[in-house]
């Protein structure tokens, strides 16, 4: 065992300002073996990962590679000593191109030999079958591509340890498939991969290994095929998961929902085909359908978030005029947008100035809330959804991504919507708090709030929303609800050419 | 006070320490050097006023301008991530329109005054709003998007002036550019004061603190959250030219007369150096006025001092750039990184005697 010892972490710690981020922890990953590194958010993955990849120096512990004890200054120390990272956000540069972006860091010589790099990197791209060119701006492309562009440049740098921090989060199931091909290979070829996933099933497919992680310290290490789903998922949050199947079997969500709230007729937008779309009072649905199939384009019409280009829409049966977020959170509408990092956190600013600024907006320019109120509304939902911050004056980029999330959903609550949009608001996110954000859509349903909800985790949306939408190509292909809410009926709608 | 001083030395390195740090290193090299440097005299000026004098107040006096200006540009920096660099062309213009006005009229009284003042302000907002929408509905760089008013600046003010250099005296004149009768406080350290409790009620009866931040860290999500960025930003530069044609009128009063070439020369620079002292990312997003307006102090005074020391005025610069080599390296995220590294093993040494100690 102790020769195809790859990499060994000890005891490792690491302290942040009134947060202990690790305690001890202990990792160990073997040459070609797919190890999973589970935890909840905040459990201190990243931080292990930041460690090991230089963008922190631990605070005690040690790391050897191949047996040799090392230290690792910096991430570009860390590539030398062959750990290459594919992070969670994408952190390539949008406008170079494809081939710049796979060598920028790494040229070896002062020239930029543009021509050879487009060559060398095509003949990568190809090997992996992305579809890009590399003379492409990476900006050009899908997310899901550029993150298999930031793959494709790992994997180009001969690494022996790579990273893969929620590779799969934006990737629909083919590109998935692609990446675990391309992960088999890889394994095969001696490389040992850390694999960091809030999907389970996937860890299950690829993974030899699993190592957890709960709140700074080590849970355990188990062989995958020993360790059943349930009892990860238990050995994650610390607690049994009677919770989570009491909810997917909960009381009838097909509970009498009131009047029709909001109204769309032939809505379009400057990235959205025209569509008829509405919701009843207390009503959950959902949008799903494949990366790319215009769901987030969609909910993001209703919002105003895009140039809204045509279209009636109907309040409570009042036609009224939504075509900038400012008019849609006056008329009782919140959207919670995909992309988090780009779209919602003001990252310098304290948790409690980004829950407030909703309500802010909305009272107006001339009427600031007093900081008194302000900090009592944070404190408030800081206990309410549990968001773990050193502080509510602490800078919300600090927190990881999960609480983030939760600072964004208490901004909109707090505005005490009539309608709230959540797009992917699960995304990157533990299992506990994801059961906490579905368990709330629930009860803000129960209260009488309309949800939009949409996830690319299916059966997120069969345990919460009441009524599917599907879209394929830019275009609603159906309606989905009551004993047609299931895996396979949403699988074969989605995949279309039924009946 | 107290609160504010533990918060800035205990928190490792506030947004103030630097400049703070810069005055109290500027303090204690003046005292070595020649602790008269800090005397401060009553005397009677030409007017018969009874007033203070000494280099301490010509420092603060001769900062009014610079400290002004740096808290618009702190808002403009925040809100655009970027600068205007037309502030001392744009102060040429409002000084030659209040002069303009007060010449158009039969008497110079306290109420021309304040028209001609007005009329400044209004020329200035105006160059304010096309800077703003060059920037803000154009999305033209601030830099380049200003770079017009700054070239043509001093052109407009020389027509408006018929290429002369108009003088105007009168005691109302003088008492806005040095001392008003019964007051030993020079009249524009006062008008800096009035500024900075103006800001200040600005940012508690309005929301434009928390707006021009976030559109300045993340402009998407500042949008979908309803902000209108670009009215922030039109607004941030309307601010500004309120602030110009205040320093405009200061720089004009103090000569009695407006010379359109050399007024607030160059101030531009200073400005926005005054407003990186301070702290504040040039980059936008998170600032602090009052950083801005310490740092127009650690200028004025750095130039104070070299003056002092008999330097001349050609060589100042070159000083001055030394210094602020040094203020702008310690101020860097990486020496922070590593102060702050360093106070905090210092802490848990001190903590770990503590407990030692204990046992």
């Amino acid at each position: 065992m102790q020769d195809n010892c790859l990499l060994q972490m000890r005891g490792i710690e690491k302290n942040f300002p009134g947060v202990r981020a690790l305690g001890g922890v202990d990792f160990t990953l073997r040459k070609g073996e797919i190890h999973a590194l589970m935890g909840e958010n905040g459990a201190g993955k990243s931080t292990l990962i930041k460690i090991l990849t230089g963008v922190y120096q631990m605070d005690g512990g040690e790391i050897s590679l191949e047996g040799n004890k090392v230290s690792i200054r910096s991430p570009q120390d860390a590539q030398m000593k062959g750990i290459s990272t594919v992070y969670q956000e994408i952190t390539l540069c949008p406008n170079l191109t494809v081939a710049e972006n796979m060598y920028i860091g790494r040229e070896d010589s002062a020239w930029v030999k543009h021509k050879e790099y487009e060559k060398r990197a095509g003949a990568i791209l190809d090997s992996l079958g992305i579809p890009a060119r590399s003379s492409q701006q990476l900006g050009d492309c899908s997310l899901a591509v550029q993150q298999m562009v930031a793959i494709a440049r790992a994997v180009d740098m001969k690494c022996k340890v790579l990273i893969l921090d929620e590779p799969t989060s934006s990737l629909d199931d083919k590109e998935v498939n692609m990446l675990f091909d391309l992960m088999k290979d890889l394994k095969s070829q001696g490389v040992g991969i850390i694999f960091v996933t809030h999907f389970l099933e996937q860890v299950y497919e690829v993974s030899d290994r699993i190592t957890v992680l709960r709140n700074g310290e080590l849970v355990g290490e188990y062989l995958t095929e020993e360790l059943p789903q349930v009892e990860l998922v238990a050995k994650m949050i610390g607690k049994e998961l009677d919770e989570l199947s009491a909810l997917s079997e909960s009381e009838d969500k097909d509970h009498e929902a009131g009047e029709v709230f909001y109204e769309a007729k032939n809505l379009s937008s400057s990235d959205a085909l025209p569509f008829d779309f509405s919701i009843r009072k207390g009503e959950v649905n959902g949008f799903t359908g494949l990366l790319g199939s215009g769901r987030s384009e969609s909910v993001r019409a209703i919002f105003g978030a895009d140039k809204v280009s045509g279209g009636t829409i109907k309040i409570k049966g009042d036609p009224v005029k939504i075509t900038k977020p400012i008019d849609a959170m006056k008329n009782g509408i919140g959207y919670l947008a995909e992309d988090r990092k780009r779209d919602g956190i003001i990252a310098e600013l304290s948790v409690r100035e980004n829950i407030i600024l909703a309500l802010q907006v909305m009272n107006g320019f001339f009427k600031p809330i007093r900081r008194s109120e302000a900090e009592a509304f944070a404190d408030e939902y800081i206990k309410v959804l549990n968001i773990k911050t050193a502080s509510r004056e602490t800078p919300v980029g600090s927190l990881s991504g999960g609480n983030q999330q939760k600072v964004i959903l208490a901004r909109w609550l707090l505005t005490h919507p009539d309608y709230l949009i959540l797009d992917e608001p699960t995304r990157g996110i533990d299992v506990g708090t994801k059961l906490e954000i579905q368990k709330l859509v629930l009860k803000l349903a129960e209260e009488g709030v309309s949800v939009t909800f949409i996830s690319s985790e299916v059966e997120e949306m069969l345990r919460t929303c009441s009524r599917l939408i599907v879209m394929r190509d830019r275009h609603i292909v159906g309606e989905l609800k009551g004993k047609d809410l299931n895996q396979a009926q949403v699988m074969k709608t989605i995949a279309g050419g039924e009946s | 006070m107290k609160n504010q001083t533990k918060k800035v030395f205990s928190g490792g390195l506030g947004q103030l320490t630097i400049p703070l740090v810069a005055i109290a290193l500027l303090v204690i090299f003046n005292l070595f050097r020649d602790p008269s440097f800090f005397s401060i005299g009553i005397m009677h000026n030409n007017d018969g006023n009874i007033v203070l004098s000494g280099n301490l107040i010509s420092i603060i006096n001769g900062a009014s301008e610079l400290a002004i200006l740096a808290m618009g540009m702190t808002l403009v920096t925040a809100a655009c991530g970027g600068q205007d660099i037309s502030v001392g062309a744009a102060a040429a213009i409002a000084g030659s329109v209040f002069v303009k006005i007060l010449k158009s009229m039969p008497s110079i009284t306290g109420g021309t005054v304040v028209l001609a003042f007005i009329s400044a302000c209004i020329v200035a907002m105006l160059f304010g709003t096309f800077n703003g929408t060059l920037v803000a509905v154009f999305k033209i760089q601030p830099m380049i998007a200003t770079l017009i008013l700054y070239t043509c600046g001093r052109s407009i003010a020389y027509w408006i002036n018929g290429g002369a250099t108009p003088t105007v005296s009168s005691p109302i004149i003088s008492g806005i550019g040095s001392f008003i009768p019964g007051i030993p406080i020079p009249t524009p350290v006062l008008i800096v004061v009035l500024a900075a409790i103006l800001f200040r009620l600005l940012f508690h009866f309005t929301s434009l603190e928390l707006f021009t931040q976030s559109v300045g860290i993340n402009g998407s999500a500042a949008r979908l959250n309803g902000i209108n960025s670009t009215f922030i930003k039109l607004l941030s530069f309307i601010i500004l030219g309120i602030c110009v044609a205040i320093a405009g009128t200061i720089g004009v009063s103090r000569l009695g007369l407006i010379n359109h070439e050399t007024l607030l020369l160059d101030v531009e620079m200073d400005t926005i150096l005054a407003v990186a002292i301070g702290g504040n990312n040039l980059g936008g997003g998170k600032f602090k006025i009052g950083g801005s307006i310490l740092g127009a102090y650690v200028i004025q005074m750095l130039t104070i001092t070299l003056y002092a020391m008999k330097v001349s005025s050609t060589d100042v610069k070159a000083y001055k750039a030394i210094v602020i080599i040094l203020l702008v390296v310690i101020g860097s995220p990486v020496v922070k990184a590593r102060v702050s590294k360093l106070m905090s093993q210092l802490r848990t040494a001190k903590a770990e005697n503590l407990t030692k100690g204990a046992q």
